[in-house]
């Protein structure tokens, strides 16, 4: 029990996000009106994506400084549960977008660089598929997923400010916390970020262990 | 041996091996100079403004896919064990980076020089536009060596390298464009100095990390 204390506590955090997320009173802004809530949900998808990648670099350089296959299964399934968290992003952002920018895919740095992103980690996907001897897959797909993640880094963080983005705190456009992430907000939406966060460690958790017992029965 | 004396003898092997066998250089030419043409025939009429700048760019990344495949995968598995026993994994890696470089220097002025006669000349600030070109033949030798080196111990290299080489090439093209269509329009010279610093450190990223993982992918 002592050991799953997160779990619990990211049950915990996500069902407050949805309830408080869905109730408690919002800053009413012009244009972005009721969907503002959506904030605690399409926000949290990206964080935890961006999570999810780092800790796959951070198992493919350990593989490649031991060896140890378990790294190598954390790694892919951190990966696929990004994945997994890039289209829920992508798709609660498209609703979004298609209320408040009158389209769902708005031609934006910030939406474009998430799908180049999304291809990268699929590619990972095509290259591990292709490679049929294990220790190879794992010491390769490692090599690219290392090379390819401060690629990333760069087409999601840097990128976007250089040009003109919808998205707040880009090009000219003022973050959130400026003027609408008030506390209120913030008291929901830094407990939804945590809570999606822990879900995604504890998704990745479960099909680790997973493939685990498959390699060893 | 030291490390610059091993990329210099390498990269003289590299010079003296495409040489010899000058078909796949005249080929590749052949494929620039073909696509070039065609597109010239499809777009009857010419090409105005972004779309001119934009088909070069889109015409070197696929022949550049295409000259750059072979660098890794060309080569029969036993050499590759003789370079083992004679090199360091980083003397290889930064001696296909340069030959890389080399090869893509050639084949794109010699694109850009054919692609101006077909399409007309509308670039404005030649120098800074061949700059943007020089630019470019690095970013792409520079990402896709590194990359072949990957696809090339992967089932189907060819196919794989596209898959895998454009996530990784676009945001370096995005810049490429964006600068060479500054100096198209023959903008002021310092407009596009964000762009240069942001590609040449992008390049040293790309250069340091092919550096650091090569080593973990040779060892085989």
């Amino acid at each position: 029990m002592t050991k799953n204390w997160w779990k619990i506590l990211a049950a915990v955090l996500l069902i407050y996000s949805f309830i408080a997320g869905l109730l408690v009173a919002v800053p009413r802004l012009p244009i972005l009106h009721e969907t503002i809530r959506n904030l605690y949900f399409h926000v949290p998808m990206w964080f935890t994506m961006i999570f999810l990648y780092l800790l796959s670099v951070i198992n493919s350089i350990k593989y490649l400084s031991s060896a140890d296959e378990k790294h190598d299964f954390m790694a892919v399934e951190t990966v696929n549960t990004g994945i997994v968290f890039g289209f829920l992003g992508l798709g609660t952002g498209m609703i979004w977008a298609n209320f408040t920018w009158g389209a769902p895919w708005p031609n934006d740095p910030k939406l474009n660089g998430s799908a180049i992103s999304t291809l990268m980690y699929l590619a990972y996907i095509v290259l591990r598929s292709s490679i049929d001897e294990s220790q190879k897959r794992a010491k390769i797909s490692a090599i690219y997923n290392v090379f390819a993640f401060p690629i990333m880094v760069v087409l999601l963080f840097i990128l976007p400010r250089m040009t003109d983005s919808l998205h707040p705190g880009n090009g000219g456009n003022p973050g959130f916390n400026s003027y609408d992430l008030d506390s209120n907000m913030r008291l929901v939406f830094y407990p939804a970020v945590i809570g999606w966060i822990l879900l995604g460690v504890w998704i990745s958790n479960i099909r680790y262990r997973i493939r685990i017992l498959q390699h060893k029965f | 041996m030291s490390l610059i004396h091993q990329v210099k003898s390498l990269i003289t092997k590299e010079l003296i091996l495409e040489w010899r066998s000058r078909y796949a250089l005249n080929g590749i030419v052949l494929y620039v100079v073909s696509t070039i043409f065609v597109c010239y025939l499809s777009f009857k009429g010419g090409i105005q403004g972004p779309t001119w700048n934009v088909l070069f760019w889109i015409i070197l990344l696929f022949a550049s896919i295409n000259a750059l495949v072979k660098s890794f995968v060309q080569e029969p598995a036993g050499r590759h064990l003789y370079l083992y026993t004679l090199a360091s994994p980083q003397a290889i890696i930064l001696s296909k980076i340069i030959y890389n470089c080399l090869l893509m220097l050639l084949l794109s002025t010699l694109a850009l020089f054919f692609y101006q006669i077909v399409f007309s000349n509308q670039v404005q600030d030649l120098l800074f536009y061949f700059l943007a070109v020089l630019l470019g033949s690095i970013s792409f030798a520079s990402v896709f060596t590194m990359i072949s080196g990957i696809a090339a111990k992967a089932n189907n290299p060819g196919s794989l390298m596209a898959v895998l080489s454009f996530p990784v090439i676009i945001p370096l093209l995005i810049l490429l464009i964006k600068f060479s269509k500054n100096a198209m329009d023959g903008l002021d010279r310092s407009v596009s100095y964000d762009e240069i610093v942001i590609l040449l450190s992008l390049n040293v990223l790309v250069i340091a990390s092919s550096l650091v993982l090569f080593p973990y992918l040779w060892r085989d």
